[in-house]
């Protein structure tokens, strides 16, 4: 019985193995930075860990925080949820990280949240979201809704359109902005007919669910683009997009062969910046709009030399498979490296790496200049911020339309729309 | 592997082992993490690659013991984890984001009371009916349809892989009513019991622990009856045994419940320990996970799976922190070597060790011979 005996010394072997801590330094400050390195996220998720450890590299090169150097701990989530919250975990109580920087989607931080909240942890996330959340032991740097689509739609209404064509992909982030923008439409006085992708009810009539949903990697959009086209016929009409990932590219294709372009009936999208358009070809999406807290084209010294210092470091870096050729800056790697600022800011404020106290530095509100302009942390462990409308060019770089200063980040929006 | 087709008793001796090794598990483990010898996290960690051994063991009964590669063992996984999710949001009370005594995601949907297939997994007995029946009956009308057919070989692979895909699909979207996307998170109770506390942790690895090792010692005494040498038959060639008068479907059938139960188990015990389960966990890739897993173990053993789960989860936990970067290609090229040279597995590197000494001593042994005969010439 060999086999028994086999595993019976492997087990031990593997206790052994998955106890084993490294030896801690004194002069250091581990963080963690939990992001997905393989998987079906990893295009995305690989840029915030490339701008998080040029961060780091950065504040090092400076004197660290409080004196001591930043001690990047990576670990790859892997596109996988539970491996999420294990690789969280294992942050927070084998390597006792100060804090942790991650996530990309809703479900990896509705994964790691529990694990945060037990272990009294301190995660800065830092992708645009749906709001209806807002745990003690996370800070959104993320955009909330009010800081994507309701001023989008405010510029598309200050334009003069008047009909809305809401589309999205099947999950939380689009129903929920969809919800909110039906409510914050209706309290702008546009009519429910010109509220467009269908509504769904419940028994009593209530509306539940509003716009047209597509399955994650759809890609058959021949049917929508046709009804779009239909809607769009009396003109004055644009579609909000919240559309995933791959989907796009089947979508504006597509749309672009239905002879719909921006000029007719243009497409606002939340979930493209400029580094997905390294995987979507732009040309389809000329002159489309986009918004965000942050371009690549904000001309402000503090943007070019962000964007110069980022190149150099990338330039000289030797993390193991990095992407060094045709790098572009965007709205989620600069909240991650704000929120590193906003971090090491209020650690230095309270004078300690203590999660509690600095949480509570947070709260009581800490600025900072980033590339993007100025950003203020909020009681509600969301950030102030300014909006960006911006218009796609054919090199995947966005013309900026129109500023919104300051605007505040507020995770609950549904049912604060009241309708005239 | 010949002998495990005779019908024969279990030795003695692997008795003790047996019980020496759950005893390891079901005590040993838990003492030394309540004196912190083990931390909370190591714990945990171990009982979700025991969860994973129920799904490796399930998969290894149908493809190691009856030649049928199901790629569909994910999904019944997920179902006995949805079921046990069910009954844990329920659990959750008024404690969620919005504090109404419903799941966070149906108040956020629009409605104002539970839906009625929600109400009775308040119970926790019913969910743990429900655990046994939901995936129970998938697997009865898929098996049913697909084995009266004569569905075989790689179209049952895809039927099953089909199957997943599309139950992913359906849990996918919020009309479901199942959480979407999101799925079932933020769990806080299970049994009154505060699920995040190190002791629920403990109690959870140990009951893990316990099922295991009934499921191992259960699936060993299956295996090696009379029913188990048909099941294996029907491997080696189902032709012959259709014309020896047995009803080859009818067995596939009850080995595919069987299996589809396990890993329904295997889920359930799984969700409260990694705190999530949504619609990614039925992909198609995560039951081929779980056939690399069996391979590596050791296929058509039934310790071959368990150890393949734990040591490539226990790698794969390792090496996704220590070598974020590269891990992938550390993982790869263990099952490359695996399948290259080792293809009876893990466990199977004993067999192999005897099997070369016997070569060596084979080989040395004519040549010893002749140098004997020729020292008795020269003496004579």
């Amino acid at each position: 019985m060999k086999f028994t005996r086999k595993l019976f010394t492997s087990t031990l072997a593997l206790a052994a193995l998955s106890t084993l801590l490294p030896a801690q330094a004194q002069d250091t400050v581990k963080v963690g930075v939990l992001h997905s390195l393989s998987g079906t996220m990893a295009i995305s998720e690989t840029s915030l860990r490339d701008v998080l450890l040029f961060t780091f590299d950065e504040i090092n090169a400076k004197g660290g925080v409080l004196g001591k150097k930043i001690e990047p701990v990576v670990v790859d989530g892997a596109s996988n949820w539970p491996l999420f919250a294990e690789k969280a975990k294992q942050l927070l109580e084998q390597d006792k990280v100060a804090v942790t920087f991650g996530c990309w989607t809703s479900v990896s931080r509705k994964s790691v949240l529990p694990v945060f909240e037990s272990n009294k942890g301190l995660l800065f996330y830092p992708v645009q979201y749906e709001g209806e959340e807002m745990s003690p032991n996370i800070i959104y740097t993320a955009e909330a809704v009010g800081q994507q689509a309701t001023p989008a739609v405010d510029y598309l209404l200050e334009k003069g359109y008047k009909k809305f064509y809401l589309l999205g992909s099947d999950y939380v982030y689009p129903q929920t902005t969809n919800l909110v923008l039906l409510e914050y439409l209706l309290s702008k006085g546009v009519p429910l007919e010109n509220i467009g992708g269908g509504f769904k009810k419940d028994e009593s009539g209530k509306i539940i669910s509003a716009g047209k949903y597509t399955p994650f990697g759809h890609t058959d959009y021949q049917q929508i683009v046709s009804e779009i086209k239909q809607y769009a016929a009396g003109g004055d009409t644009c579609v909000v997009s919240t559309l995933n990932g791959d989907t796009n590219v089947p979508f504006f294709k597509e749309y672009a062969a239905a002879g719909l372009t921006a000029e007719t009936c243009p497409v606002v999208s939340f979930s493209i910046s400029e580094d997905e358009f390294r995987g979507l070809p732009a040309k389809q999406l000329v002159g489309q709009l986009g918004c965000w807290t942050y371009f690549q084209s904000i001309k402000s010294p503090a943007n070019e030399k962000f964007i110069a210092d980022f190149q150099a470091w990338l330039a000289k870096s030797d993390v193991p498979g990095i992407v060094k050729e045709g790098r572009v800056t965007c709205s989620p790697m600069v909240l991650s490296y704000v929120g590193v600022y906003l971090w090491k800011a209020a650690v230095e404020k309270a004078g300690t790496f203590e999660v509690e106290k600095v949480i509570a530095e947070l709260e009581k509100g800490i600025s900072f200049d980033g590339p993007g302009g100025t950003v203020t942390s909020q009681k509600n462990h969301h950030v102030t911020k300014n909006v960006f409308i911006g218009e796609t060019k054919a090199d995947g770089q966005f013309k900026i339309l129109k500023t919104y200063d300051n605007v505040f980040g507020e995770p609950f929006l549904k049912g604060t729309f009241k309708s005239k | 592997m010949t002998h495990s087709l005779l019908v024969r008793p279990i030795a003695k001796k692997e008795w003790t082992f047996t019980a020496i090794i759950a005893f390891f598990f079901i005590v040993v483990m838990p003492l030394l993490n309540s004196f912190g010898f083990i931390s909370d996290f190591t714990i945990n960690l171990w009982g979700k690659y025991l969860c994973y051994a129920m799904l490796a063991i399930s998969v290894d009964l149908l493809w190691g013991y009856t030649g049928l590669l199901s790629l569909g063992q994910a999904l019944f996984f997920s179902l006995g984890g949805y079921m046990m999710g069910m009954y844990l949001m329920r659990m959750i009370g008024d404690m969620g984001q919005y504090h109404k005594d419903m799941p966070d995601f149906l108040v956020f949907l629009g409605w104002e009371q539970l839906p009625t297939f929600w109400k009775p997994f308040s119970s926790f007995p019913f969910a743990m009916v429900m655990v046994l029946v939901v995936p129970g009956l998938v697997a009865y009308v898929f098996g049913w349809l697909a084995f009266r057919s004569r569905v075989r070989g790689v179209y049952f692979s895809i039927l099953t892989q089909a199957l997943t895909y599309g139950a992913s699909l359906m849990f996918f979207r919020n009309d479901m009513l199942m959480g979407g996307n999101n799925g079932f998170t933020d769990f806080r109770f299970i049994l009154g019991f505060d699920i995040r506390s190190p002791e629920t942790k403990r109690g959870l690895f140990i009951v893990t622990a316990m099922i295991l090792t009934v499921t191992f010692v259960g699936l060993r005494c299956l295996t090696r009856s009379r029913f188990g040498l048909v099941q294996q038959a029907v491997r080696d060639s189902e032709n012959r045994v259709l014309f020896s008068g047995y009803s080859s479907p009818n067995f596939k059938l009850f080995i595919f419940v069987l299996s589809s139960l396990i890993g329904s188990v295997g889920g359930a015990l799984y969700v409260p320990q990694v705190g999530i389960i949504n619609p990614s966990e039925m992909t198609t890739d995560n039951s081929l996970e779980a056939v690399v897993w069996t391979a590596v173990g050791g296929r058509g053993t039934l310790i071959g799976p368990i150890v393949g789960a734990v040591s490539v989860n226990a790698l794969k936990s390792w090496a996704t922190r220590a070598y974020p970067d590269l891990w992938l290609i550390i993982l790869g090229g263990m099952f490359i070597i695996v399948v290259l040279f080792m293809p009876k597995g893990i466990v199977g590197i004993p067999g192999m060790v005897r099997d070369w000494l016997a070569k060596r001593k084979r080989q040395k042994e004519p040549m010893e011979d002749a140098a004997i005969k020729k020292t008795e010439e020269e003496a004579a």
